[in-house]
């Protein structure tokens, strides 16, 4: 008779956590891009650049991204109860910075001055790492515990940022010098993104991870790399060769890399945040057997 | 010092869910949310099969990764090692359930129970509207524990101050008591058996120990 390898019941190996829904991934799709837009927002306005636009543009990413995780909590009305605990939950430390952006993103709407508008990029950056820091203190989610996935999320977030201002450009600024810039930024953001994407991806792979993580995670590598940055930098370079394309190609190659960055995060949050699962590293000896050898159901990867 | 510890004999467990049934009476769990449930699993190849019953709760962990991401500090540890959550201080946000690597924590969004809207006797005596929307575990049923205090019981020795689930265990699988009491039950077992603990890698350091064969 042919051997049979007799699978694990149910609910032993990794499972797709659904408490975190569209919600949730909406905080880490719109807060991140919306924290990279403010840091290079700010970097932007160092070129003499009215960035006011882009800084408004900014908070309202960040607060739409809040709002629906306020939505999402289930005890909403006790919501500030959400700062007790700065000393370890990055959670609380997100919620911390999320002021700090609001009060001086409206001083530099309202005074225009230098210091508030640097204060506010430096305080969107510091969302967008808190973000990260989330996700990479959930224990219980291989996928986002893998110490390649902060930097990927920071990698994103700012090289989202980066588009955000590209797709803004043609409006906020009239030199071909100061688009060209922003092209050029925005195209080794795209790099350092693929870079670590690659890395986080294959670190998966050699660390072990569930597998439907790893599915999840193939699945949108294709399009990501395709859409979301190779045609997007192709497009950014097209904008290289100056007016009148500059202005046309940024628009689109900005949304493609935005675009490809949300794809990635919402497939992160929903789609490859499967559990730990069980794993024994030694069956229980029954009788006068010896012990079973080890099981870990359910994960891919190398381990 | 104190630290409470579940030690579960994995070569006398049956797989016979009494205790996942002990856990939902004592504490009227809702339909579909297991404070205690027990994984049955089958592994190996034809004809080297093996079927292992393995109970699983939150594991009370020491350094617990739920309390270190609790926005709130609605999730706590105490002293003596339970993981407590403040019930009025959650915001049901979940994110100690993504941290917990035991799938430990449940949020249930409205009042459910067993057999329709109506509560049944014993789910009415123990419902609890604070653990709408809010988080929730195995609590090592703290408040038989916190009983000790004023009786001058032992937990894990008297069964009026032992988890429900302990106390049920028809074969005998479960212990529970005081790891730093060389003398308790608990650590004379693990002393004379060798155990290990759950994704003992990720450093957690959880308070369930399974014993899986002899010293
Ligand atoms: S098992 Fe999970 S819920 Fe329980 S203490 Fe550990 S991390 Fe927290
Ligand atoms: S759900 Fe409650 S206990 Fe869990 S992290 Fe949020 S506030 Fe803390």
């Amino acid at each position: 008779m042919k051997a049979k390898t007799l699978k694990a019941g149910e609910r032993i190996g990794p499972r797709q956590q659904h408490h975190w829904d569209w919600r949730a991934a909406s905080n880490f799709i719109a807060g991140g891009a919306g924290g990279g837009l403010l840091a290079f927002a700010a970097l932007a306005s160092l070129a003499g650049i009215d960035v006011r636009a882009l800084l408004l543009g900014g908070m309202a990413l960040i607060g739409a991204g809040l709002t629906c995780v306020w939505f999402e909590i289930g005890k909403p009305w006790r919501a500030l109860n959400v700062y007790r605990h700065l000393a370890t939950s990055w959670m609380t430390r997100e919620a911390a910075v999320a002021p700090l952006v609001f009060g001086c993103g409206a001083l530099a709407l309202l005074t225009g001055h230098s210091l508030f508008v640097l204060l506010t990029g430096v305080f969107g950056a510091a969302f967008v790492y808190a973000q990260a820091r989330i996700l990479s203190a959930d224990k219980g989610i291989p996928a986002w515990r893998h110490p390649r996935c902060r930097p990927m999320l920071v990698a994103t977030g700012f090289a989202e940022g980066a588009a955000l201002v590209a797709v803004a450009s043609p409006f906020v600024m009239t030199s071909a010098a100061g688009q060209l810039g922003v092209a050029a930024v925005t195209l080794g953001l795209l790099l350092v993104r693929v870079l670590a994407w690659r890395s986080y991806l294959a670190g998966l792979r050699a660390d072990g991870a569930p597998e439907g993580s790893l599915r999840a995670l193939a699945a949108v590598d294709g399009p990501f790399l395709k859409f979301g940055n190779l045609l997007a930098a192709a497009l950014l370079l097209l904008a290289a060769l100056g007016a009148p394309l500059a202005g046309l190609a940024l628009i689109p190659a900005g949304l493609l890399a935005v675009g490809g960055g949300w794809l990635v995060k919402y497939t992160l949050v929903r789609r490859a945040a499967f559990t730990q699962g069980f794993a024994l590293p030694h069956l229980p000896v029954r009788g006068r057997g010896p012990a079973g050898a080890a099981v870990k159901p359910g994960w891919g990867g190398a381990n | 010092m104190t630290r409470y510890v579940m030690a579960i004999d994995l070569r006398r467990c049956v797989g016979c869910q009494t205790c996942t049934a002990a856990c939902k009476n004592a504490n009227a769990t809702p339909p579909g949310v297991q404070w205690r449930r027990v994984l049955d699993i089958e592994s190996g190849e034809f004809p080297d099969v093996r079927r292992s019953f393995v109970p699983i709760s939150c594991m009370h962990c020491d350094e617990p990764p739920c309390e270190e991401v609790c926005p709130t500090t609605a999730t706590k540890k105490r002293a003596d090692g339970l993981v407590t959550i403040d019930y009025d201080t959650c915001i049901g946000c979940a994110n100690c359930v993504m941290a917990c690597p035991y799938e430990a924590r449940s949020i249930v969004h409205e009042a459910k129970f067993a057999y329709g809207d109506t509560p049944i006797k014993s789910e009415a005596v123990r419902f609890d509207a604070a653990r709408i929307s809010v988080s929730m575990k195995c609590t090592f049923c703290v408040d038989r524990i916190d009983e000790a205090a004023r009786t001058g019981q032992v937990p894990g020795r008297d069964p009026d101050v032992t988890p429900a689930c302990v106390n049920s265990c028809i074969s005998g699988a479960m212990s529970f008591g005081d790891l730093d009491d060389p003398t308790s039950n608990v650590s004379r077992l693990l002393a004379e058996t060798q155990s290990f603990r759950m994704h003992e890698e990720l450093g957690t350091g959880p308070g369930v120990y399974y014993i899986w064969d002899k010293g």
